[in-house]
């Protein structure tokens, strides 16, 4: 009894994460039953490669989302940070770090504009970003004289399109894949196994221990067959090492440190964090340079993917990142969101996309689809909200 | 007289609570009927199965309105019969004309089916009669203070052909004077044959304004006292809430009185947006370890603004004067600096100022002491919990888990959470704006209490508060404020109400009483 109380009750204190989960294992099956490559090796790096820049941007989106406010400009700041570098790479045949540099820098300038507007004159972000839009596209056009630049080539190109493989051999598999994955499910468990004896020690309830360990081996066993399915593939890609990273770091800075902590404040009362001495300006200030520098990560991933940059780029993209926040739980008047929430958000869409790719369905009903989930999964929220509070 | 309602036997229950158990409630034609009882005690919950909120056959138990069952499923079901509830939020729109929002969602078509406003200014222009307000019906409602919104909503509520008028602590944001002009509306309504059914805490006005007064503890009906009888005191009413005697409404303390920890001098603050309007004038005040000091004053006088002020600049512009904290002048230009300084301010808005109410207990307890959880920037979550328990025992919070979100709390147990808050700072000073306001006497007493293991605790507090009984009850001094200025400094022993109210109502020009006369 103890086991199944413990996990009905895991449940619903999670039913919004955990439902939106259900819903991803259920969209991954029914494309999994539709289309047999759906989980085949390269179709599951594919994906990875595919939407690793949304879900970068996501990142930092719902940040911006659960501190009340919107990122309109993420799409056009994408494509200036992926033209600057492929000036100075392609144009100015520099090396591939200065053409990073260069976007990264140019990132952190477009967020100290947006933040110093919206945290110092107090405009909204919406508007703020609204006119980033107009503005970075346009300045786009003027780096780019109107025209694509290509090729990247060399270890530019890698970064998105790169795989770390055969570093410690294989026999169709990739072993150093394997070993990434394997310390990286120690990681996790061992993570877990000292959140719960710290949870024990000041004498929290924590799940049952055959829960606790049923939970460890279902995340290890779909990381590991994920791991396998890369290994037997390409191997490792670059591009998802750095995803990863960031997701880590991310989900403890939200969640775990102050900056964080004043981040779900701000959204969630403004005054009430403003007279607990949080200070307002600089937390909206840096969350804008955050989502700055994010957007020209994902300029340089997407430029390297697409190996040049177009004036064009990144259009659209702010909303799959607003899209897959709120898919992924956060509430559209801020305070409440997670990064882990997002990234799911993030791969539903990631995953719809793709698998309807796959069936040949046309790219006018997989706009349509999309459409219809995000306006689901927030109908969802709502509902499950309103069931809540009457079940005050 | 007849009976106008009957709720019998209500019975309702929520998953894993009965809100309302076997309530029974009579209420007579043109009566005004008070309903007393503690916070939770399900007042609300059963005026929301009244008015529909809790539409027909989501409880158990039979509501007779005027001789006729009623089977509400919604708030414009109970409406159409003339039973109009005003919460205690006002759902006023700020930016909307006096008139507007008298009529909003009850508009009056002409031809076309549009709005015409001329004759709609003209209803409002009678119904503000009525309710004895002298304003333009074209005045947008932000502009209007408080109480006269409260007379709006009574306004509104007669435009609807209201035939029982239910009002949900109508005077808890009030001063007396206006409280008073309502209570006046409400016997003149009476008058008019209609009939009302008020919620409050303030016993001394149900006191004076109740024919008849229910008490409800735990979800049942303890007894009904017709007023008029002898011995309906508010001891009986309070004996009824709380389900034994309260000896003394205020906890006894012994004073022990040492340093001066904080003093405020010349100090002078502007409003914020209208420009050349001072809202503090040359207001000066002292507060000392183990000490209560009250700052007694009617609403508008700049209660809330000056303590504001001190506390970070988070109120206003232009502000002068300085802060001596233990002897020595200090910088309190941000909230973060005041909260260095060991200074700590609980707003008297709850709501809309000292709470997260979507986030958890937990979380909002150590919003303002974060860094002393978080060596390094990181925050210790473990030890976060334990203090959030820590404090749920010692302030006897009442919630299943330090998890549960804020906003499901009753106003006493929110109001713990904000002092929480503050004590986990460990300041030296705390300043508790309204720290009782819309919460109940065993909540009340709850609060008191804490307040004297503070200053027993060698801290030093000072409390503002609209009602002066409370301010007598508990302080050791008090200042009175009037129009931003500093009118009067009073030991206890020596303050009266009345003496106090004469300070409070001192105007502008009025010269000030010479400090022979106060202390």
């Amino acid at each position: 009894m103890n086991a199944i109380a413990s996990l009905r009750d895991t449940l619903t204190r999670n039913m919004r994460q955990s439902g939106i989960l259900v819903a991803f294992v259920a969209i991954v099956a029914l494309f999994a039953a539709l289309h047999p490559a759906f989980l085949s090796p390269t179709n599951l790096t594919n994906i990875v490669l595919q939407y690793s820049y949304i879900l970068i941007l996501a990142i930092g989106m719902v940040m911006i989302i659960v501190a009340g406010q919107i990122d309109l400009s993420v799409g056009s700041v994408v494509a200036l940070t992926g033209a600057v570098s492929a000036v100075v790479v392609v144009r100015n045949g520099m090396p591939w770090w200065a053409g990073v540099l260069a976007a990264l820098l140019v990132g952190l300038m477009v967020g100290i504009w947006q933040g110093f507007w919206v945290a110092y004159v107090g405009i909204p972000g919406f508007i703020v970003t609204l006119a980033g839009m107009l503005l970075f596209r346009g300045l786009t056009f003027l780096v780019l004289d109107n025209a694509s630049l290509s090729p990247f080539g060399g270890t530019y190109y890698d970064i998105a399109n790169g795989f770390l493989n055969g570093l410690l051999g294989g026999y169709g598999y990739d072993v150093f894949t394997l070993v990434i994955f394997g310390i990286a499910v120690v990681g996790f468990a061992v993570s877990q196994w000292r959140t719960r004896q710290g949870k024990i020690a000041y004498q929290q309830s924590v799940e049952s221990m055959p829960l606790f360990v049923l939970k460890l081996v279902l995340v290890a066993a779909v990381v590991m067959w994920f791991g396998y399915q890369l290994a037997s593939s390409r191997g490792l890609p670059v591009v998802l090492i750095i995803l990863s990273v960031l997701i880590i770091a991310y989900t403890l800075v939200t969640q775990k440190s102050v900056f964080g902590r004043h981040v779900y404040a701000v959204g969630g009362n403004r005054h009430a964090a403003e007279l607990s001495g949080v200070a307002v300006k600089k937390i909206n200030f840096w969350i804008f340079v955050n989502m700055g520098v994010l957007a020209s990560v994902a300029g340089i991933v997407y430029s390297s993917r697409m190996n040049g940059a177009q004036p064009g780029a990144g259009n659209m993209f702010e909303l799959d990142a607003i899209a897959a926040c709120f898919i992924g739980g956060a509430s559209t008047t801020g305070g409440v969101g997670r990064v882990g929430g997002a990234m799911i958000g993030g791969l539903i869409m990631a995953v719809m996309s793709n698998g309807m790719q796959l069936m040949g369905v046309p790219q006018s009903m997989q706009q349509v689809v999309k459409g219809l989930v995000l306006l689901l999964a927030v109908a969802f929220d709502i509902w499950n909200k309103k069931r809540a509070a009457a079940a005050r | 007289m007849s009976t106008i309602l009957e709720m019998r036997s209500i019975t309702k229950e929520f998953p894993g609570v009965k809100a309302l158990s076997d309530v029974t409630l009579t209420v007579e034609q043109g009566e005004i009927h008070a309903i007393c009882g503690e916070n939770g005690a399900g007042k609300s919950t059963l005026m929301k199965v009244l008015s529909g909120v809790y539409p027909h056959g989501t409880y158990d138990g039979e509501i007779v309105f005027d001789g006729s069952t009623a089977e509400f499923g919604s708030i414009s079901d109970s409406e159409r019969e003339g039973i109009v509830i005003i919460h205690q939020e006002l759902a006023l729109v700020p930016y909307l004309s006096v008139a507007e929002n008298i009529f909003l969602g009850n508009e009056t078509r002409g031809r076309f089916g549009l709005v015409d406003w001329n004759a709609a200014n003209h209803q409002a222009s009678a119904l503000l009669e009525r309710v004895g307000l002298h304003e333009n019906p074209t005045t947008p409602i932000g502009q209007l203070g408080v109480g006269k919104q409260q007379l709006i909503e009574i306004a509104k509520a007669l435009s609807k052909e209201v035939r029982l008028l239910i009002l949900d602590e109508p005077t808890a944001a009030l001063n007396d004077t206006d409280s008073e002009h309502l209570l006046e509306l409400l016997r003149a309504l009476r008058a008019e044959g209609i009939t009302c059914i008020i919620i409050s805490h303030k016993l001394n006005e149900i006191e004076e304004i109740a024919d008849r007064t229910t008490i409800i503890r735990d979800g049942q009906t303890i007894e009904t006292i017709d007023m008029s009888e002898t011995g309906s005191t508010q001891d009986r009413i309070i004996r009824g809430m709380v389900g034994r005697d309260i000896e003394n409404r205020y906890p006894h303390r012994t004073p022990d009185i040492g340093d001066e920890v904080l003093r405020v001098e010349d100090w002078s603050v502007d409003h914020p947006t209208q420009a050349g309007r001072q809202v503090i004038t040359d207001a000066a005040f002292s507060v000392r370890a183990g000490e209560v000091v009250g700052i007694a004053g009617l609403m508008g006088a700049g209660r809330t603004e000056l303590a504001m002020s001190v506390f970070g600049r988070s109120w206003g512009r232009n502000i002068r004067g300085s802060v001596y904290k233990d002897g020595q002048k200090i910088q309190v230009r941000t909230v973060a600096e005041a909260i260095r300084h060991n200074i700590a301010y609980a707003t008297e808005d709850r709501k809309q100022y000292g709470l997260n109410l979507i986030d958890d207990i937990r979380h909002n307890i150590s919003a303002a002491g974060l860094s002393k959880l978080a060596p390094g920037g990181w925050v210790n979550s473990n030890e976060e919990l334990k203090v959030a328990e820590e404090y749920r025992d010692s302030l006897n919070i009442k919630t299943p888990n330090v998890v549960a979100e804020v906003g499901k709390l009753s106003g006493g147990n929110q109001q713990k959470v904000v002092l929480s808050k503050w004590l986990y700072t460990d300041p030296d000073v705390l300043i508790l704006d309204e720290p009782t306001r819309g919460i109940d006497v065993g909540a009340k007493y709850e609060i008191y209490t804490i307040i004297n293991k503070m200053v027993a605790a060698g801290k030093a507090v000072v409390v503002i508060s609209s009602e002066l009984p409370e301010l007598l009850g508990i302080c050791d001094r008090v200042y009175t404020l009037a129009f931003g200025r500093i009118t009067g400094e009073l030991p206890v022993a020596e303050a009266t109400q009345e003496r106090l109210m004469e300070l409070m109502t001192l105007e502008r020009d009025q010269p000030l009483p010479t400090k022979e006369l106060t202390s």
